[in-house]
């Protein structure tokens, strides 16, 4: 928050208020669906099929979280979720943070076209590439003990591979500017001292972008977590899928009971949430760095 | 319909086991991108006949509890009776279907279920399944000519074993026309003149909803058979005839005679809730699947129910015809054991294995000759009965016809019934050839 | 001055993640445009032949064939749901720019200007960016459900002869989703916002009031001009987005074609993923979603990387 108040004249009273009362107004709007959400979430199917979602609560329950539990099997879609969003942020991260430092403190000709290739991918809408990702995937094959299915379709290393390389563009974007900011004298005394490349890279650069791969991590993480279109699209067994993307699943087999799909729906955003309590600021600040120029 | 299409995929749990068994089957390389002329679609069988009692796996769609049910007690009668191993493994039933052409090009099981009509030639012709004549020789006096023709590829040769299939018909409530003295019709007149007699009584003549798409479809389908025939039906669904044909014009025509009839609204409901309103007495009929209003009535209310044939338009086909959606078994050309496979689709082909199949089921009918089976109903009863007299059976729009054409119909039906109009159906016509020209080439 | 060992890791260092990229990124990208000549329904190769040279009988599907152009004229003229696609893209796309970017900005600069409560406002406003499109589509379902709803209930439109169908009438349906688009993309735009804000000079405010300005005079003719890098990172990320809309439809139309939500990017989807493919045809899609594409991020390159040219 800005902290120019000595300088800056006090605002007409009245703008203030119109302010505040518009925020208010706002603030409450933007609240109210997830309120709802949890407001119906809480309530049994018998009482709001008679009642609908607007009345007064007779009973509150926790029952539809149990069930949303218990009879999907969440805690697998979880460790879906798990076992390709933590692989996928680490390769990201680490991908990114090698061709940044490449292309930031080595002078050569095709560093600006390697940026503008890079991050011109991670701007494409997926829709462009599936269909011959498609294929592709049905293509490869995997040995069976990385893959289940022994292809790179419908397998938990088909979406991290999809996933890393569509986060690349960005994260390569915002470590390159970052590390042009992070002094190079280190890194030239170093370089005297005849260590080598990745020396400088993994020892002397890389902890001194902790900010940036904080915040990009906490971004990337958050954005691999709610992909929805490659893991529908790219994985065929039901119970494969990562948590976003079966709640697709989740919706036809709850069909008749909307508050367990919105319970269902609620447990799939803590770990979000959670992001969000503890993290704000990394990921705003991920998202700051990749909008403004470093 | 609630096989086919139907609400979108319930989550299967089967065990990892069987889950990394059936995941298992699909190693291999699959298509090239852009193989210079790598034909994959060679007409020799595969030589992966391997033993004939060797153990073999079945491809299963029915993810949903009930049918799951009754597909394992099949299985197991069929592994004992044909002496062979068999494992199922099920995948959830719209996925199953949408990922059928990589399924039977990857590592099919030796068995799979499937549908019969055009969606099962479609994949015939691409090379993917292999014939069963040799298992029809065996069975074939089982089952009717109308049975025989919608197991059949395009060349003529058989490509499947039936299992199920049941009738699409004009249901009612037996007491509604008892105290209000109806008369159940015949022909079309009667028909429009009851329907008019019921409105007039301040019921809703016939219950109809469209909101997913498909119901409506049915009714097409339906006059088109008692219309034009079955040939014509047939060719229009395989773009032999154009959509821009005067027949296709008539059965617009016809059904917009229909629509003061039909329930308002028709795009923005649910079927389930037509066929609620048909329970209630709201209603005086409806047109639709056994498996869908029967399912849907409450059983204390269900003694009541009853149905009729759609009733005669053209006195050159009378009631010959009707849909009847057929599921059944194919096997695919890569399979493994296929001798095993065939002795075990010998035995599902007998009215014993429908019998088997069917002891849950109270919608659904046997194809096997005159068989009546001790679970049935009286609505299965009467779906033998009169499916019976019918001399072909259609197997619904969106098995005769390619998917992308039948969801082009879809779209184009739900405009006809927004604003039935002899323009719209002019319009109607001239976008479905249109499509149809591109989807068809 | 790098060393023998030194090139080596370099070249690993740079190429390993650029081949991924290129293998799954843009191989896929320019594969979709040779797939968009062709006609191709998934099962066996592609003949590198005319479509022409192949008999066509009806029920039969001719092999992979290179098709010309015959799929980009049948999208232009003969597919019901391309012109409404484009359209709605465009509405999409309209309603980013009207209305969800402009509220994002006035929240950002209220926001910047420490209203009491900012930190309150600010977290609450900012959820919706953190949750996935699906959830996002799941909890509105709830607000827009015929019976039982939020809307519907307090307008007293809940019954079977009453309703309004907010998800399933066409002509309703967008509209609806698009607030749901905005309830995301607003605080997504605020934040961006913000981040900019915060990076302009206080000094030139400082001198502008000074001068006498007024808090709306100092906005809009010394700070947003300032501001030209964010604006053009806001308006292309609004365009990016309104181009992957996507999640919302599938998962409140449960992966079904429905009337009144067609879009480029679900188009190509129906086309590949199902029973019968239209591989050739989806690819057409998407390469019109590719070409359309570029002009955003063809003006976001150019902005980002013009300094570095220099």
């Amino acid at each position: 928050m800005t902290t120019v108040t000595a300088a800056r004249p006090r605002a007409p009273r009245l703008t203030t208020a119109a302010a505040q009362i518009f925020m208010i107004v706002m603030t409450l709007l933007w609240v109210t669906p997830i309120v709802f959400a949890l407001y119906v979430a809480l309530r049994p199917i018998t009482e709001t099929n008679k009642l609908g979602y607007l009345s007064l609560p007779r009973h509150l329950t926790l029952e539809n979280f149990a069930n949303a539990w218990t009879q999907s099997d969440m805690w697998r879609f979880f460790l879906n979720s798990v076992y390709v969003t933590v692989p996928a942020v680490l390769l990201t991260l680490f991908g990114a943070s090698m061709v940044a430092y490449v292309v930031s403190r080595l002078a050569f000709w095709f560093n600006i076209p390697l940026l503008i290739l890079f991050t011109a991918g991670n701007l494409l809408p997926p829709q462009v590439i599936i269909t011959p990702l498609y294929r592709i995937y049905l293509a490869i094959p995997l040995p069976d003990w990385i893959s289940g299915s022994g292809l790179l379709y419908n397998s938990y290393a088909g979406l991290i591979v999809i996933n890393v390389s569509f986060q690349l563009g960005f994260c390569v974007f915002v470590l390159s500017n970052y590390m042009k900011t992070v002094p190079t004298d280190i890194d030239e005394a170093a370089v005297i001292d005849g260590a080598t490349l990745w020396t400088r890279f993994w020892r002397i650069t890389l902890p001194l972008c902790r900010p940036a791969l904080a915040a990009l991590a906490t971004l990337v993480t958050t954005w691999i977590y709610n992909d929805f279109f490659w893991a529908i699209t790219l994985i065929s067994t039901g119970n494969k899928r990562p948590i976003t993307s079966a709640l697709a699943n989740l919706q036809g087999q709850f069909v008749a009971n909307q508050n367990m799909i919105a319970a269902a729906a609620l447990i799939a955003a803590i770990p979000t949430l959670l992001v969000y309590v503890l993290l704000q600021k990394q990921f705003i600040a991920g998202l700051s760095l990749g909008s403004a120029k470093g | 319909m609630a096989a086919t299409i139907g609400p979108s995929d319930p989550l299967t749990r089967f065990s990892r086991r069987t889950a990394l068994k059936s995941l298992a089957g699909f190693a291999a390389a699959g298509t090239v991108l852009a193989a210079c002329g790598n034909d994959k679609t060679s007409s020799s069988s595969s030589s992966t006949s391997g033993s004939a009692t060797g153990p073999i796996t079945f491809g299963s769609n029915y993810s949903d509890p009930a049918p799951k049910d009754a597909f394992a007690a099949l299985v197991k009668e069929a592994s004992t009776k044909a002496g062979v191993q068999i494992t199922i493994n099920t995948t959830d039933h719209n996925t199953f279907q949408n990922n059928i052409s990589n399924y039977l090009q990857g590592t099919p099981d030796s068995l799979a279920t499937w549908f019969a009509g055009y969606r099962l030639q479609f994949f015939a012709a691409q090379g993917l399944l292999n014939p069963v004549d040799d298992v029809w020789q065996k069975i074939g006096g089982n089952f009717n000519d109308a049975a025989k023709s919608l197991s059949k590829g395009l060349d003529g040769k058989y490509y499947l074993v039936p299992i199920y299939y049941y009738p699409w018909v004009v249901f009612y409530n037996k007491s509604v026309f008892k105290s209000k003295g109806y008369t159940v019709p015949t022909t079309w007149e009667q028909f429009i003149a009851l329907a008019k007699k019921m409105k007039g009584d301040g019921l809703v003549p016939l219950a109809f909803a469209d909101k997913d798409g498909w119901p409506a479809l049915g009714t097409f389908d339906i006059i088109n058979l008692r219309t034009n025939g079955y040939d014509y039906h047939i060719k229009l669904m395989k773009h032999q005839v154009p959509w821009t044909d005067p027949g296709v014009a008539a059965v617009f025509d016809k059904w917009r005679e229909l629509t003061p009839y039909l329930q308002k609204g028709a795009n923005g409901r649910i079927w389930q809730d037509a066929a609620k309103a048909l329970e209630n007495k709201q209603a005086g009929m409806m047109f639709q699947g056994t498996n869908q209003v029967a399912a849907n009535y409450d059983p204390k209310n269900l003694p009541d129910l009853d149905f009729f044939v759609f009733p005669t338009i053209n006195t050159t086909y009378g009631t010959d015809f009707m849909d009847a959606p057929a599921d059944g078994f194919i096997l695919p050309k890569k399979g493994k054991n296929q001798d095993a496979a065939k002795k075990v689709l010998e035995y599902i082909g007998t009215p014993e294995a429908e019998t088997a199949f069917l002891k849950n089921d109270h919608w659904d009918v046997g194809l096997a000759n005159g068989l009546v089976a001790p679970t049935y109903n009286d609505i299965q009863k009467k779906s033998v009965t009169e499916i019976a007299k019918c001399k072909n059976v259609a197997q619904f729009m969106d098995r005769d016809t390619v998917p992308d054409m039948a969801n082009a119909m879809i779209k184009l039906i739900q405009q006809f019934i927004d604003s039935p109009t002899a323009a719209t159906i002019a319009g109607i016509q001239k976008s479905a050839e249109g499509q149809a020209k591109t989807i068809f080439t | 001055m790098l060393t023998r060992r030194d090139k080596v890791v370099a070249v690993a260092m740079l190429g390993i993640p650029l081949l991924l990229a290129a293998a799954f990124v843009w191989f896929p990208a320019l594969a979709s445009v040779f797939l968009s000549f062709t006609k191709w329904t998934g099962v066996g190769g592609i003949k590198l032949q005319s479509c022409q040279n192949f008999p066509s009988a009806p029920g039969i599907p001719q092999p992979g064939c290179l098709y010309g152009v015959q799929n980009y004229v049948q999208a232009f003229t003969n597919y019901p749901d391309f012109w409404p696609a484009v359209r709605h893209n465009a509405i999409w796309l309209a309603v980013f720019i009207v209305i969800a970017t402009p509220l994002g900005m006035l929240f950002a600069v209220i926001i910047d200007r420490g209203l009491r409560g900012s930190r309150i406002y600010q977290s609450v406003l900012f959820l919706p960016v953190m949750l996935s499109l699906a959830l996002i589509g799941i909890i509105w379902e709830l607000i827009y459900s015929p019976n039982f709803g939020l809307i519907n209930t307090v307008i007293g439109r809940n019954q079977n002869d009453n309703l309004i169908d907010w998800l399933g009438d066409p002509r309703l349906n967008l509209w609806a989703l698009l607030v749901e688009a905005c309830w995301r993309q607003a605080p997504y735009v605020m934040v961006l916002y913000l981040a900019g804000l915060k990076a302009v000079d206080p000094s030139l405010r400082e001198a502008a009031v000074v001068d006498g300005a007024n808090a709306w005079q100092t906005f809009w003719r010394v700070v947003f001009p300032t501001m030209r890098p964010i604006n053009i990172v806001v308006l292309v990320v609004t365009v990016i987005e309104s181009l992957r809309a996507f999640d919302l439809v599938y998962i409140t139309s449960k992966g079904n074609p429905l009337r009144g939500l067609e879009l480029l990017s679900v188009l190509v989807t129906q086309n590949i993923v199902g029973e019968t493919q239209r591989i050739g045809f989806g690819s057409t899609l998407g390469v019109v979603l590719l070409v359309i594409s570029l002009v955003p991020i063809s003006i976001f390159l150019y902005q980002a990387f013009r300094r570095e040219a220099r």
